[in-house]
């Protein structure tokens, strides 16, 4: 009886907590949203700015903001609460390690048979929008996050102008094909190259530099890239940028609808989604040499020196290492890695210009290393599935115009899931979504290690 | 190899080193020898971790020279020869020489072989404990690697190499008793052990000359007591010379071959543990007096 009644008290408390609090994320969600949903300006055929208001957006928006926090208060946060005392910990410790051992030989295979399930699903003219914008699309960005993984998750350089690279290997290659007709399979390490002699450039005057001095240093290093491909016309065309560079060709076929192209050669009735297909295994064998070289790198006498780097430079130094060098490779190879991905970009796009490679591609690409886990291949990869996946689907969401009206454009709030995915990760996961690092030798057992003991390089 | 042939191994001249209006060392010269332990001791704010930073290329010395050797004792005949010349070192066959204060601080510790520890200990914490000594290993690793090329074909040589070093390491864990902890990352080892790995470490990059910064600093009466067996096996075993900063008077006195006391810079005694231990500028120095007040502050304390 008595127990009951304590119960029901229990519940009144909570109820009056739970609408203590609803009722001020309401309010914190209206503050915010009032000026960034609520109004809009909007441009009239005479050039006039007119103000107008979206209040049933705006009220959906806090009503299901509130309703969330509602139920979350009431019935999840009591749940938590009670499962966080007795967490499995073994369980949840073999699972994980069924994960480890299954999920990479799947993932590696779904990835190469994913082009052919799209087909099968959504048949030859559908398929080209879901292996280009979604299967190349995020295979770019993961194999730059692993390009970028080297500098910032193992060497522990925090670098923001990393699309320079990026450019740096586009431009190399539109401007020497179209200058000297050279093929796509010699200009790629060409590129490759050009990308990491630019690397090794910046590298030399930063070496000093440490953290936010640092990242100062080659945000500006990737405008100044950005700024000069924008101002020097004569070479790179300005704003206009470069059109009709040459596209890749298999062993000298091209992908188009003459008569010495791919699907004539091979009988075939001619179709875009040959080129596509060509490109998508075209960059995932650009991906799977990327993660080889970084998982091999890591191994190897150069991986531990930029690891031993980025946990104590003066130790280094006393132990022998020659520290300019070691963060130099660092530089050039990450920035081999972008250049090999710029110079497969422009030829997939078939024309570039500088609005490419602003610098929220830097941040995009640091993000998802950020979020993946610094120094994790398995985290990188599906930072960059979620992030450029995410993305991509808002694109696709066009049936949300008959519910919010069609002035309604999901593509708008791409940057918002952004920032929901950064804070929700830096709220539950402040190292990123793999935080643990695998150590790259071991005598009896290998022992994930606390990324906590693990140190964020300042350098 | 080398043996306690009592030549001298590190010979440290006219040392001075300003930082603006400080003279943090004045005109400080001894040697070490072959095969021995020296040590560096005075009270706080001496200079010691400054000659240190000096010898080891962290710091720049103002003035003085500070000449290595390894090999034969023959080579030192190139001294003179080798200052005038302006160059860093001579490398024959049987015997190297290298001027300390002529080369920055990785080609210390990888040309002339000068390896040290930290008084805050410095490991690289979020790597195991067999990564650490491994990265000890790097420039031998990284020639064998073929700076990498060959490494990342996977080719025999590195394999072999790597092989090796796995042994090396793997030597020094079960001298310093971290085998069971190899896998282990650093940073989760009990401050003592800490202490150990970073000596391991810097034997790993076979050393000539192993400058250790207070070792026993934080250990426990038995702890130290080990350290202090440790380092003498060592100092037998390998032949290697010992210079070593310590506020411990048991580990110095215990284990040391030579003292070099600094007060102020300027280096006030040098000699054997016992005589220097009765020095009276030495006493007077520890206890923050002149030297003709000694007998009466000793009286006056109960000594």
């Amino acid at each position: 009886m008595g127990g009951m009644q304590l119960a029901g008290a229990n519940i009144r408390t909570r109820l009056g907590e739970a609408l203590r609090d609803t009722g001020l994320t309401a309010l914190i969600a209206l503050l915010l949203f009032l000026p960034l949903v609520g109004f809009q300006t909007i441009t009239d055929i005479r050039d006039v700015l007119i103000l107008t208001t979206r209040w049933p957006l705006l009220f959906t928006l806090v009503g299901s903001i509130a309703g969330v926090r509602f139920i979350y208060v009431m019935a999840l946060a009591p749940r938590l609460e009670r499962g966080a005392l007795r967490l499995p910990q073994r369980a949840s410790a073999t699972a994980a390690s069924i994960l480890r051992n299954w999920f990479i030989p799947f993932a590696v295979a779904f990835v190469i048979v994913y082009p052919m399930l799209v087909v099968l699903a959504a048949g030859f003219g559908g398929a080209v929008r879901w292996v280009d914008n979604f299967g190349i699309q995020i295979l770019i960005y993961v194999m730059l996050g692993w390009g970028l993984n080297i500098v910032v998750g193992l060497a522990g350089l925090l670098d923001l102008g990393y699309v320079a690279f990026y450019a740096v290997g586009a431009y190399s290659y539109a401007l020497l094909a179209k200058a000297f007709g050279l093929s796509f399979w010699i200009l790629l390490p060409l590129a490759g190259t050009l990308a990491s002699f630019w690397g090794i450039l910046l590298g030399f005057p930063v070496l000093r530099l440490r953290g936010d001095y640092l990242a100062i240093v080659t945000l500006a290093f990737g405008e100044i890239i950005r700024l000069i491909l924008i101002n020097w016309v004569p070479v790179t065309n300005g704003y206009a940028g470069i059109g009709s560079i040459p596209r890749p060709t298999l062993f000298g076929i091209p992908f188009n609808a003459d008569d010495n192209g791919f699907a004539a050669v091979f009988g075939l009735e001619f179709s875009p989604l040959y080129r596509v297909l060509f490109l998508y295994y075209v960059i995932l064998a650009l991906a799977l040499v990327t993660c080889f070289f970084n998982v091999r790198l890591r191994r190897l006498p150069i991986g531990r020196a930029w690891e031993a780097l980025r946990e104590d430079e003066i130790a280094c130094r006393s132990l022998g290492i020659n520290t300019t060098n070691t963060k130099l490779t660092a530089f050039a190879m990450g920035a081999m890695f972008a250049g090999f991905a710029g110079s497969f970009f422009a030829a997939r796009q078939g024309f570039i210009s500088p609005e490419s490679f602003t610098f929220l591609e830097s941040a995009t690409i640091l993000s998802i290393v950020v979020l993946g886990g610094m120094g994790s291949q398995i985290g990188v990869a599906i930072a960059a599935v979620v992030m450029i996946g995410g993305t991509e689907i808002m694109r696709q969401l066009g049936f949300l115009k008959q519910i919010f009206g069609p002035t309604f454009d999901p593509t708008q709030y791409r940057m918002l899931l952004f920032g929901l995915a950064m804070v929700a990760i830096m709220r539950w996961r402040p190292r990123g979504l793999i935080a643990t690092r695998a150590p790259s030798v071991f005598l009896k057992k290998r022992r994930h290690i606390s990324v906590d003991l693990v140190t964020e390089g300042r350098g | 190899m080398t043996t306690r042939d009592g030549s001298t191994v590190l010979r440290v001249e006219h040392l001075t080193m300003r930082f603006g209006g400080l003279v943090a060392v004045d005109d400080l010269s001894f040697e070490v020898r072959r095969g021995t332990i020296t040590a560096l001791i005075g009270p706080n704010g001496a200079g010691k971790t400054t000659v240190f930073n000096c010898i080891t290329g962290f710091y720049r010395p103002t003035e003085g020279r500070l000449a290595l050797h390894r090999g034969d004792p023959a080579v030192w005949q190139a001294l003179e020869a080798l200052t005038d010349s302006g160059r860093r070192g001579v490398a024959r066959p049987q015997g190297a020489l290298f001027l300390l204060e002529r080369m920055p601080d990785f080609l210390v510790a990888q040309q002339a072989r000068v390896a040290r520890t930290f008084q805050n200990i410095r490991l690289f914490a979020g790597m195991t404990v067999l990564e650490n000594l491994l990265v000890a290993q790097h420039n031998p690793l990284m020639l064998a690697s073929g700076y990498t090329v060959l490494g990342l074909l996977g080719l025999p040589p590195y394999a072999a190499a790597e092989r090796a070093a796995l042994d090396k390491a793997r030597h020094w864990l079960d001298r310093f008793s971290l085998f069971d902890r190899a896998d282990d990352p650093a940073g989760e080892l009990p401050y003592g052990a800490q202490r150990r790995l970073e000596i391991a470490r810097a034997m790993c990059t076979d050393p000539v000359l192993l400058c250790l910064d207070e070792p026993a600093a934080g250990l426990n009466p038995r702890e130290s007591a080990e350290l202090n067996e440790l380092l003498l096996i060592i100092r037998d075993e390998c032949a290697i010379s010992m210079l070593l900063i310590e506020h411990d008077m048991s580990v110095v006195m215990n284990i040391s071959d030579h003292v070099v006391v600094l007060d102020y810079g300027v280096k006030i005694a040098d000699g054997a543990p016992e005589a220097v231990r009765n020095d009276p500028k030495v006493i007077g120095a520890y206890l923050g007096v002149g030297d003709e007040e000694v007998a009466r502050v000793e009286a006056e304390v109960g000594l």
